[in-house]
């Protein structure tokens, strides 16, 4: 934050929309799957055709409680759905079919991690259910515009925060924890790039101190953690720069442009549409009864935030590592898998070589975890050769690579590259005497006080076993023996 | 003549092989030929499909199988979706639209076995009540043919009245079943909202919208209905109740039952008109049925609320229509706008703009809580006011128009006194309550419809009173000239 910055408060809220993983769309039977050929899902009822109706997808509903549940909200018994109306090409019935005054997910609230260590909490003012839009196709038509239709009915819940972020950074963290748990309960596959998970940010500033909000602005449809950070810095600048130059900031809409980094008005209010949105009377009310509500609640996973805990108490992680790990429940599944194989004594051991090795691995060759090279069994054989000696901590980065490069199982690649490590004592003392006896002038030197000449021999001995000596035999016998003892 | 008889004299003479459903069906398509081009009822005509669905029908009753709908014919309004064929709602909009999918009803209609004969004319989006904005210009009452047959199912009501099929189907969101049905006198029933699916009739006002039939008598229109009714997964406003065999229960005894005249309902009606329907209350009394006087306070409240509440639904319904993926298209769009404006504004009619217009207007910010919300106050408490009316009485009756058909262009230049012809009907619309128009007479040589209104899902009783009242008299039995 710049000095300037430092005197006014910045005010943000999200609006997160999240496509939920159900099979077919939310008012109608067709399939969901991304990436087909444009309007090959998009049936009569998709099409707007005269005479169709909606259907409520009760899975779309009951993600939707999930969610509700996950954040301590109330659910609302009786919900409605309402037609938002506008014209555009995209919306096949000239009104998208949404929640207006009774969405079925009333308020909640969600916890974040700052820098310093505190968590925060951020209001969540609602979540509604609402339809996608198709999508219009510009390029490779001339002088016309394609429309496709199989996104047009996706199922989407939008989460309102309330206006509690105060950084672009808070404005991250909070959508990562969003996108963290909607994976977690497997409402949305959270694939940004697919636009599965996506946030309109309302983004204001105050002076330090002032009680009343200033003036917002939306930035529409960023599909990434980085054009928010982005986005937000912008417009926040923008705002600043706006006001303290005598401007003022107008309420509008603006869209973020990533090539120039900058946003740009897209409307003001006074060119805002009037939805006229009205109870849609196709669509009965949502009722939703408490044996409903408990039946969803059966099927909540351990939440990340608990999970947390609970690695940072049992496994002796710090909150730290314990988020990190549990950023996925996909990280978080395969690390437990490692630490049920390994033992939790060797928990820390554990989460190290995951939130180091295995990232990094994972990191470069752009995977998710759950594309792994290495199973968490295949990772916790690996450990085993540390944990008892076979191999050391050094040694075992190359067996990793190995492995992760499809060389077979932790001990077959030990086998076959003769990594084992020396671990008889006879046979280390034996290369140490003849490393000693080779080099007389060295030990004299030792021995009249050159102590840092220790190092020249461990050398010595470590290259003369190939490096497979164990390190801590090594020391201890090469102290001894250098001391002088009478095997000398 | 076999467009005489009645759907079950049909149905007895198809199964003891009598007649063919295939010769009943050249008989009602020879007499659409030569009768409607001066009604202009019909405006599709489905010849060689009807043949086919008459064979397919012949076939069935060859192996053994009956049905009171088994062989048929009849005409469905061209509101109702029919896979192949054009179903154009009466609107230019839709003049190409052939749709790719059968309304439910359709399809339940099909699978008893009925043969569809064509579809009928209909104001434009079932906007109207005398069939007069329709794109392919008025139908005719065969009664007089410089009268309106009345609306929306204007084409239905005139092709039941005229005998072009046993029967026609309709479509209801402010009495567009019962008032046509009374201007042609024939018997026209509108269920309760959510007893037949909506699925594939072309929206006008979505929680208005009802489907129904019009048939000659409350006897065959039992038959029709038992098959339209219930439940479509499709549709999330039908309703998942068991459906009555409405046949089987015209019979039962009325003695006892109790009928509220509406007060309301007779303020300002003409008085020949109200003689007939206290001349229909005197059949009741004498079939041992006891009469009330009852008053629905805010009913004369129902045509601003419904002009509210129907154009608003029906503005956002008609959104679709944008020239974008079928009906109309403007010729050479300059810009998206222009294809918007300029399909739209040359595809619709002036009385559905000026409905679309209204609508837009009652939802727009600033004016939706005085007048669409206000609407619904309005509506709900009309719906209490007929609860409290079922407490007291098993139905209602009264008259289903203020005065009998009008003349053709009479009231076009003047929409206000056009809506007013609803005044009768439109309170069991907003309240979801069955209705039934059944003839009771004549006033200048035009029929008179008098009206019952039952609480929600009672059109077994509905049904079985118009029947009984049909068994005393025989108004319904009565044929335009030259129809006969």
């Amino acid at each position: 934050m710049s000095a300037k910055e430092s005197n006014w408060e910045v005010v943000i809220g999200l609006e997160i929309h999240a496509q939920l993983a159900t099979r077919s769309k939310i008012f109608s039977g067709s399939p969901t799957a991304y990436g087909a050929p444009p309007n090959t899902q998009a049936n009569l009822v998709d099409l707007a055709y005269p005479g169709v109706l909606p259907v409520l997808n009760g899975e779309a509903l009951r993600m939707a409680v999930k969610f509700g549940l996950a954040i301590g909200a109330a659910i609302a018994p009786r919900s409605v759905f309402a037609r938002k109306n506008y014209f555009y090409p995209d919306l096949p019935k000239g009104y998208q079919i949404s929640q207006y005054e009774h969405p079925v997910v009333g308020k909640g609230s969600i916890g974040i991690l700052l820098d310093d260590g505190a968590v925060k909490t951020v209001g969540i003012t609602r979540a509604h259910l609402e339809e996608d839009a198709g999508k219009s196709l510009h390029e490779g038509l001339a002088n016309a515009s394609g429309i496709d239709l199989n996104r047009a009915g996706t199922p989407l819940l939008e989460i309102v925060s309330e206006p509690d972020m105060r950084s672009a950074k808070e404005a991250v963290a909070y959508m990562k924890k969003i996108h963290t748990l909607v994976r977690y309960l497997e409402i949305c596959d959270g694939n940004m790039q697919e636009g599965s998970f996506r946030c309109d940010a309302n983004v204001s500033v105050r002076p330090g101190g002032a009680v009343k909000f200033g003036t917002r602005a939306e930035i529409k449809n960023l599909n990434s953690f980085r054009f928010v950070e982005k986005a937000i810095q912008y417009e926040v600048a923008r705002q600043i720069d706006l006001i303290e130059s005598g401007g003022k900031v107008v309420q509008e809409t603006r869209l973020y442009d990533s090539d120039k980094n900058e946003t740009r008005s897209m409307r003001s209010k006074e060119e805002a549409n009037d939805y006229r949105y009205f109870p849609d009377p196709d669509l009965l009310p949502v009722q939703v009864d408490e044996a409903f509500i408990a039946s969803v609640r059966t099927t909540l996973p351990e939440l990340p935030d608990e999970k947390a805990a609970r690695f940072a108490r049992d496994f002796g992680l710090s909150a730290y590592d314990a988020g990190v790990l549990c950023a996925s429940r996909e990280m978080s599944v395969y690390y437990e898998t490692l630490v049920t194989a390994l033992g939790v004594p060797h928990a820390k051991l554990a989460a190290n070589i995951v939130m180091g090795e295995l990232s990094g691995a994972l990191n470069r060759d752009n995977l998710d975890i759950g594309a792994s090279r290495v199973s968490p069994e295949a990772l916790a054989g690996l450990m085993m050769r540390i944990v008892d000696g076979t191999i050391s901590g050094k040694m075992a980065k190359d067996v990793f690579e190995s492995m992760w490069s499809g060389g077979g199982t932790a001990d077959a690649i030990i086998e076959a590259q003769g990594l084992r490590q020396i671990t008889d004592t006879g046979a280390i003392e034996a290369v140490i005497d003849s490393v000693i006896a080779a080099n007389p002038k060295q030990l004299a030197d030792y021995r009249s006080g050159k102590d840092n000449l220790f190092r020249f021999f461990a050398g010595q001995v470590m290259k003369a076993t190939g490096g497979k000596a164990n390190p801590t035999q090594l020391n201890e016998l090469l102290k001894a023996k250098l001391a002088g003892g009478g095997s000398g | 003549m076999y467009h005489t008889l009645s759907i079950g004299e049909l149905a007895r003479r198809l199964a003891a092989k009598e007649i063919s459903s295939v010769a009943l069906t050249q008989h009602f398509l020879a007499r659409i030929q030569r009768l409607n081009p001066s009604l202009n009822a019909v405006i599709t005509l489905t010849a060689e499909r009807a043949l086919e669905a008459a064979r397919a029908a012949d076939r069935r009753l060859e192996a053994g199988e009956r049905g009171r709908l088994l062989g048929i014919p009849l005409i469905h309004k061209d509101i109702f979706c029919t896979e192949g064929v054009r179903t154009s709602c009466g609107s230019r909009m839709l003049d190409n639209f052939i749709s790719p999918y059968d309304a439910t009803i359709v399809t339940k209609l099909k699978a008893a076995g009925t043969v569809m004969l064509g579809k009928s004319n209909m104001d434009e989006f079932a906007m109207g009540s005398s069939n007069e904005t329709s794109y392919y210009g008025p139908v005719k009452n065969p009664w007089d043919i410089t009268k309106v047959p009345g609306g929306s199912s204007g084409g239905s009501s005139a092709a039941s009245a005229a005998r072009l099929a046993p029967f026609t189907t309709g479509t209801d969101t402010g009495g567009s079943i019962r008032q046509p049905a009374a201007l042609t006198g024939v018997t026209g029933v509108k269920p309760t909202y959510g007893r037949v699916s909506r699925y594939g009739m072309i929206a006008f006002a979505s929680s208005l919208d009802q489907a129904g039939v019009l048939a000659r008598s409350a006897q065959d229109a039992a038959a029709v209905l038992e098959v339209m009714a219930g439940f479509d997964p499709k549709d999330s406003t039908s309703v998942d109740a068991p459906v009555p065999d409405y046949p089987t229960l015209l019979e039962a005894p009325l003695k006892g039952l109790k009928i509220g005249l509406l007060r309301e309902f007779f303020e300002g009606l003409e008085s020949r008109n109200a003689a007939l329907i206290r001349d229909a209350l005197k059949v009741y009394t004498a079939m041992g049925a006891e009469t009330l006087e009852v008053s629905l306070p805010h009913l004369p409240l129902s045509v601003p609320t419904y002009y509210v509440v129907a154009p608003a639904e029906c503005s956002s319904n008609l959104s679709r229509f944008d020239g974008v993926r079928f009906g109309y298209r403007c010729d050479q769009p300059k810009d998206l706008m222009d294809l918007y404006e300029r399909s739209r504004g040359e595809g619709f009619g002036p009385e559905v703009k000026r409905r679309i217009m209204t609508g837009t207007y009652v939802l727009s910010a600033g004016y939706f809580d005085a007048y669409y919300l206000k609407a619904q106050k309005v509506r709900r408490l009309i719906t209490d006011d007929f609860r409290a009316a079922f407490e007291k009485v098993d139905l209602l009756i009264g008259p289903t128009t203020p005065t009998p058909a009008f003349a053709i262009g009479a009231k076009v230049d003047d929409p206000v006194t056009m809506y007013l012809n609803d005044i009768y009907t439109i309170g069991a619309n907003l309240a979801g309550l069955p209705g039934i128009s059944a003839p009771c007479g004549f006033v200048d040589g035009l029929p008179v419809g008098m009206q019952l209104i039952g609480p929600h899902f009672s059109e077994a009783r509905l049904l079985s009173a118009a029947h009984h009242y049909q068994q005393s008299t025989d108004w319904h039995l009565k044929t335009p000239g030259g129809y006969e």
